[in-house]
């Protein structure tokens, strides 16, 4: 349904059209969303933990997180708020990697992300595994600003953005595909945004 | 967790019945949606603009009506020159123009049904709007809920709503109006004109009778952020604070 005198937008260059999902727009900044205030959380505080259910199976101090192995991604992100932001920089630990460093093999298929503010998102361990997702410490080369999520952010850049949790503090398998905070008031439980699932009655 | 309650939201179109200039750049477009539209004061809705080829444009917009006003939804929108959406309502659209929209939407930055406690309520620009719905709906609804709104505008003529909420607070039905200028002068005795900061948020919370149960906070990233730390280092819990921030 064409909205009448509105022929003008703001088109995305050409080359860029195939790396927009549907509804979005490019976005230059960097803007930042979330439900309550930025939590300043220092490295001496941080601790990353992942658990099966209510079993906590590794904690790692913020200096033992950084032993391990750094990866870089480079990926397009994509808000729900309808900005998309080409070929952002990051650079963190893959969930492969955390795994690994734990010796587990997934044992449920689904997460739920957990942050310093009680800040939850379900994530399916598909969406983590096989180098598709990393906990990010790093963008554009420097330590992620509180805003951003920093000290440490999840970042699942194949979904919408509010799956890539700020302030980050641990990743728990959940014998089921739990809705986290944005999920139980109204946004998809997935969140693809090739197939707009923004909100709940989404397909 | 009723928060996910009755997620209901095709796109539809809404007619624009009426169009009111509030201030030289914030203007109110109210719609009649072609659906039953039941939401929440708080809530917002997307708006989608569509060209003849087919691009599209998508915004968020806070409803500024109370849910009691009947069928007809307010969105006050402020004019950014060398945006996207905003200038297409301020410079083309009409009454009797069909806009497609989606929503209600946000199950978060919401009136509280249930909490008793009073409310900070802390705006910065058109980040009152969902606020403004939130005041309406209590005076609406008659409620005792003590409420304090500090409202952040650069001059006195940009504060959006202005009489209407100076009429409010001059009942004195447990409303309270706190207006901060930040590039003019205060005209209200009891008015700042400075930025949001701690001794402003711990003298309007001594407005309130208890100290409040929830803070809201809308506007601008960096307003939010200001006014939410500002609110902390005033004692309110973080927990306590929900915020809606508008993007850059
Ligand atoms: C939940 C929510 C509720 C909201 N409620 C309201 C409300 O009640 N009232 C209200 O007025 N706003 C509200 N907003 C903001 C609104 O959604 C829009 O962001 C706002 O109207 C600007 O849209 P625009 O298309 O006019 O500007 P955009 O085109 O999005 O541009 C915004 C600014 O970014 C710059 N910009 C962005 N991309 C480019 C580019 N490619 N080239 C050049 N410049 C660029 C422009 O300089 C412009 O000033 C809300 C936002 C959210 C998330």
């Amino acid at each position: 349904m064409v909205t009448r005198g509105f022929s003008s937008g703001r088109r995305p260059p050409t080359d860029g059209d195939a790396r927009i999902p549907p509804g979005q727009y490019l976005e230059q900044g960097f803007p930042v969303l979330s439900a309550g205030p930025t939590p300043r959380v220092r490295t001496e505080d941080w601790s990353f933990t992942l658990k099966h259910g209510p079993r906590p199976i590794k904690k790692w101090s913020w200096a033992e997180f950084n032993a391990l192995p750094l990866t870089k991604m480079t990926r397009d992100i994509h808000c729900v708020t309808a900005w998309t932001k080409f070929d952002t920089p990051w650079q963190g630990v893959l969930v492969d990697d955390i795994l690994a460093d734990a010796g587990l093999e997934p044992p449920t298929g689904f997460t739920l992300a957990h942050a310093f503010d009680g800040y939850t998102t379900n994530v399916p361990v598909k969406d983590l595994t096989a180098g598709k997702a990393m906990v990010a410490l790093l963008y554009e080369g420097k330590p992620i600003t509180s805003d951003h999520g920093g000290p440490a952010r999840l970042l699942v850049p194949h979904l919408y953005f509010w799956k890539s949790a700020k302030w980050l503090n641990g990743l728990q398998f959940t014998t089921r595909d739990e809705p986290g905070f944005w999920e139980l008031r109204g946004y998809h439980i997935y969140g693809d945004p090739w197939r707009e699932q923004r909100y709940t009655d989404d397909p | 967790m009723s928060d996910a309650a009755a997620v209901q939201s095709p796109w539809q179109m809404a007619k624009i019945v009426r169009i009111e200039k509030r201030t030289p750049r914030v203007t109110s477009f109210f719609f009649q949606p072609s659906r039953p539209f039941a939401y929440r004061a708080g809530q917002h809705v997307d708006v989608r603009l569509t060209a003849p080829d087919g691009y599209q444009a998508r915004r968020s917009y806070s409803i500024a009506s109370a849910p009691e006003s009947g069928g007809v939804i307010e969105l006050a929108i402020e004019k950014l020159d060398d945006g996207e959406v905003s200038p297409f309502f301020h410079e083309v659209a009409a009454i009797g123009d069909e806009i497609e929209l989606r929503g209600p939407l946000g199950g978060h930055f919401v009136w509280p049904e249930d909490e008793n406690g009073p409310l900070v309520l802390v705006g910065g620009g058109s980040g009152v709007v969902p606020l403004m719905s939130m005041v309406r709906h209590r005076a609406a609804q008659n409620s005792s809920v003590p409420v304090v709104l500090v409202f952040s505008a650069r001059v006195w003529d940009e504060v959006i709503f202005r009489d209407e909420l100076i009429t409010l607070d001059d009942r004195q039905h447990g409303f309270d109006l706190v207006l901060t200028l930040t590039r003019e002068a205060a005209r209200r005795p009891a008015d700042y004109s400075r930025r949001v900061d701690v001794a402003m948020m711990a003298q309007a919370m001594v407005r309130l009778p208890e100290p409040p149960g929830l803070a809201f906070v809308c506007g601008s990233n960096a307003f939010v952020s200001a006014a939410a730390q500002a609110l902390i280092d005033a004692g309110v819990a973080a927990e306590n604070i929900r915020t809606e921030r508008y993007g850059v």
